[in-house]
């Protein structure tokens, strides 16, 4: 079932391992016989239809929902999450849809939220700005003028840095990121992708959940496709076009197989269903 | 925004660039501050301008508004609606409301009153209204925070519940409150509203005070600028160290003026000094302690908060804690006030002269922004017109309609300002 052709060479190196998972809500099983593997500094790219599960696995790699079967590695060690804490603990971060963060306060207190600096039993702002400030500029990201201003004064692309901020300060070696560039603008999604990439040449993995195609081969290393609940392919970018990557999400099936696994003749691939199918 | 790219318009990038980093001048300051108030970042500015203008209309207007005697009854007669206003803050940040505050109040100084009526000393008689307070807004807290209940109406059956145990406490008192009412025999705190600083004590007292705000904001911006942080310009710092130096003194100025008729009475209201207290305060522990930034991030956005680790439950009750406690200040000032505590007392209408209040002054209904300062300023508005639709002989439906429609108003320009701000 699952076709990724690099899993041994990349073993030494894989940051997250998942073997076996599933979640069952009941009778529904959301998820079944997930095997991903998260490389070290690498961005892997979760790709599917909707209803494929995506938000799913993210949420269970994140600690929200424990898998009902499979086995989760970090670093080569079984791991269990029973709430989002734990994930957080081993250094996983995750970047949800809607960023989690407070339009009134601004840059510095949202990136600390949680985690304030104190001196003498009161807020250490000081300490506070500049640790958020090299943050932000070991992430380059430099369009903020102000990191004093409120949040709900910022653009999509700027909210979305501001919340990956928040999560690498946290010394996450993982970052799950959740449709970062949904409903963004093309310079703004060009900035979260440079984000991105920025990560992994900083040696922090990046898990992405992404619709845009487009962005996803701009940015990713590795591609995973779901497909209704499984994981149906998955592999270096350099394996997929745009045009596999869309046949795999929407019949889960290799291009060139026939749906229900029947063989053709690979002479003549069966053209691809159009994007945004 | 695309067509916002002018390259030297510091807003291009950011149309709510706050004005501490951006601005080198004073002009550029004001520059972005008028930017600032359109899109609704507009701070106590209005409320000030208010404020003016209701002072001025009613100096015009009657004689008698514009006298010390008068300015300093306006100090006493609003510390008691600024109290409670500041009460509320706590739980207007977080999006929530206190309606049952005004009876707390009552309540706390029934329990002091009675305490002070059987002979305990004036401490252990306040200690223990205000932890009698204190315990019951933990419990408003915690039925609220914890079962998920919408906050108005677990305080209006507060509001109900405490306005009938009001009464049941003055009963219960039996020969301490015939007829109803509970008189004050107690030096201590009868001086904080009947009684004041000699005159050189009120002017050492507000010097050292206009000292200390001026050098905490000085040392304040000049740590920040020497760190290289955003920091506003110098001329504002100046500014605004001339600004709390002048309201000191001004202060200090009004109240040393002689107001007696027969007897030479000046010197500043103690409870003047005790508003002050407070404030400072409350205004440390919501702007510098860990409890203060969770309470504006539960207002902001409550599941990034949870999410950030936040005790929500937690931090809430506590609000509503200090929101009572507060209350209970509140109403140990007011019994100073008349001089007595009642089953008159108008609970309901006090409390929503605070929540007018706070709004008044800046604070946001719907959680989130806000400053215990608002409720000085706001607290001053609704003292101003009341006190001066007096002395202007309207009666008390006038005054209630007026105020009204400042609160209206006060509503009507934060909204419309806000919808200035950037459309994500």
């Amino acid at each position: 079932m699952v076709a990724d052709n690099n899993a041994p060479a990349q073993a030494q190196q894989t940051l997250l391992r998942l073997r076996g998972v599933g979640k069952a809500f009941g009778p529904v099983h959301a998820l079944s016989g997930i095997d991903l593997d998260v490389p070290e500094g690498q961005v892997t790219a979760l790709v599917g239809d909707n209803g494929a599960g995506k938000s799913t696995l993210i949420k269970t790699v994140a600690g929200i929902w424990e898998p009902t079967e499979g086995e989760i590695t970090w670093r080569g060690k079984p791991v269990h999450f029973r709430s989002p804490k734990d994930a957080t603990d081993v250094g996983i971060a995750t970047v949800y849809q809607d960023l989690a963060l407070a339009d009134n306060l601004d840059i510095v207190q949202n990136m600390l939220l949680g985690h304030e600096a104190l001196k003498f039993g009161m807020l250490d702002e000081i300490s506070m700005e500049k640790t958020a400030r090299k943050t932000l500029s070991d992430m380059r990201v430099t369009t903020v003028r102000n990191i004093r201003q409120p949040v709900g004064s910022l653009s999509g692309g700027q909210r979305q840095a501001v919340a990956v901020a928040k999560a690498v300060m946290l010394d996450a070696k993982l970052v799950v990121m959740d449709e970062p560039t949904a409903a963004l603008g093309v310079s703004q999604t060009e900035m979260v992708l440079n984000i991105i990439k920025n990560l992994a040449e900083r040696g922090i993995s990046v898990l992405v959940i992404s619709h845009n195609l487009t962005d996803v081969f701009q940015v990713a290393d590795r591609l995973a496709v779901l497909y209704l609940g499984r994981l149906v392919s998955s592999g270096p970018i350099s394996n997929y076009d745009t045009s596999s990557a869309v046949h795999w999400m929407t019949t889960g099936v290799a291009p060139g197989a026939a749906e229900h696994g029947r063989a053709v003749d690979t002479g003549t691939p069966e053209p691809a269903r159009p994007e945004g199918f | 925004m695309a067509n916002l790219k002018q390259p030297d318009d510091i807003a291009a990038t950011s149309p709510d660039a706050s004005v501490d980093l951006l601005a080198t001048s004073v002009g550029d300051y004001t520059r972005i501050w008028g930017r600032r108030i359109r899109s609704g970042e507009s701070g106590a500015l209005p409320v000030i301008v208010g404020l003016v203008a209701i002072v001025v209309f009613f100096w015009v207007k009657s004689p008698s508004f514009m006298t010390p005697r008068n300015l300093v009854n306006l100090m006493t007669q609003s510390a008691f609606i600024i109290t409670l206003g500041m009460a509320e803050i706590f739980v207007l940040l977080l999006g929530d409301i206190d309606l049952a505050a005004g009876y707390t109040a009552a309540c706390g100084a029934v329990v002091a009153l009675w305490m002070l009526a059987l002979g305990d000393p004036w401490w252990a008689a306040v200690l223990a209204s205000l932890a009698a307070c204190a315990a019951y807004g933990a419990l408003q807290g915690i039925i609220t925070a914890r079962l998920g209940l919408p906050s108005f109406v677990v305080t209006l059956a507060g509001q109900l519940g405490l306005s009938g145990l009001l009464l049941f406490l003055i009963d219960q008192t039996g020969s301490i409150g015939v007829g109803g009412v509970i008189s004050l025999h107690n030096d201590v705190i009868n001086a904080i509203e009947g009684s004041q600083l000699s005159g050189s004590a009120t002017w050492i007292v507000m010097i050292i005070i206009a000292a200390l705000g001026a050098a905490a904001i000085f040392f304040g911006d000049f740590r920040r600028r020497s760190a290289g942080l955003v920091a506003p310009p110098l001329s504002i710092t100046g500014l605004k160290m001339i600004a709390i130096i002048a309201a000191c003194l001004i202060v200090a100025f009004v109240a040393d003026l002689n107001r007696g008729r027969l007897v030479v009475i000046e010197g500043m209201p103690w409870a003047v000094l005790v508003v002050l207290a407070i404030l400072v305060l409350w205004t440390l522990l919501l702007g510098r302690t860990k409890f203060g930034r969770y309470v504006y991030a539960i207002g902001g956005n409550a599941e990034a908060a949870r999410r950030a680790g936040v005790n929500v439950t937690m931090i809430r009750t506590v609000a509503f804690t200090l929101c009572s406690l507060t209350a209970g200040l509140t109403g140990i000032i007011y019994a100073s006030y008349l001089g007595s505590i009642s089953t008159n007392v108008n609970g309901g209408q006090n409390v929503l002269n605070a929540v007018a209040a706070a709004v008044i002054g800046g604070t946001s209904l719907f959680g989130g922004r806000g400053k215990m300062l608002h409720a000085v300023l706001g607290g001053l508005v609704v003292g101003v017109i009341y006190n001066g639709l007096e002395l202007l002989g309207l009666s008390a439906s006038a005054q209630l309609m007026w105020t009204a429609l400042v609160l209206l108003a006060a509503v009507v320009v934060d909204r419309v300002t806000r919808r200035g701000q950037v459309a994500r």
